[in-house]
């Protein structure tokens, strides 16, 4: 088993390749690797409750840990009660923490 | 302490134009600060990152001063990252694509900074622990 972070710095609004990342996630996380969909930037505009949403619930349902940057969220004044439940906040450090264990870590 | 690592980084965007530049140079603070070794790649835009003609400028539309302004200079904060390392035990390897930066104009860079070629990308990834690249759209 494999560890995976994908970095999802786009919103749905904007592109429409956002949903093929999250299916990219869940396919991951069925083939039994162990994966996280790291939201920054206007990437965590998806977290909201009510947005439209890109194909994260889906990756949710199939395994994959979805975590939504703190400052990021901070930036557009999105507090934690206005995430789904599947998104949990999280410090940027996380990135470092996982490329410290060699996890395979991509940027979109 | 947490054990030492290198970690590189491929950087593409230009400065001013998008917030992944920042977000990137957030992570390579936070890896400084942990004393890792950090290999940069700056291609493309990113070679500019720390051209070392950037200006900080007033702003007369709102009535400020080059002081208030406070305009952040991208060159200023990689001096920064490059200090962090050194005072954790690290250091930062800012390669810039030499092409890239004749064909921009930004030969003039901020101490540290060397000139290289996609082949030293592929150096620093295959010695690195880890490697993150942040592309452009």
């Amino acid at each position: 088993m494999a560890e995976y972070v994908l970095i999802e710095s786009r919103d749905p609004f904007e592109f429409a390749n956002v949903g093929s990342y999250c299916r990219l996630a869940a396919s991951l996380a069925k083939a039994g690797n162990k994966v996280t969909l790291f939201l920054v930037q206007n990437g965590v505009l998806q977290a909201r409750i009510g947005a439209k949403d890109g194909g994260m619930a889906e990756a949710a349902k199939s395994g994959v840990t979805i975590l939504a940057e703190e400052f990021s969220l901070r930036e557009r004044g999105i507090g934690r009660d206005a995430l789904v439940p599947e998104v949990k906040p999280m410090a940027l450090d996380f990135v470092v923490d996982r490329l410290e264990t060699g996890a395979k870590t991509m940027w979109h | 302490m947490a054990e030492k690592k290198t970690l590189t980084f491929a950087l593409m965007d230009p400065p001013y134009e998008s917030s992944r530049s920042t977000t990137a140079l957030r992570l390579i603070d936070i890896a400084a600060k942990r004393g890792h070794t950090i290999n940069v790649f700056a291609y493309e835009g990113a070679v500019a990152l720390p051209f070392a003609k950037q200006k900080a400028h007033a702003n007369a539309v709102h009535g400020r001063d080059e002081a208030a302004e406070n305009h952040p200079l991208p060159r200023d904060w990689i001096a920064a990252v490059m200090q962090e390392a050194e005072r954790n035990g690290g250091k930062v390897d800012w390669v810039n694509c030499g092409l890239c930066v004749d064909e921009r104009g930004v030969a003039e860079a901020v101490e540290g900074v060397r000139r290289g070629s996609p082949a030293d990308f592929w150096k620093m990834a295959s010695a690195s622990d880890n490697t993150l690249v942040i592309p452009t759209r």
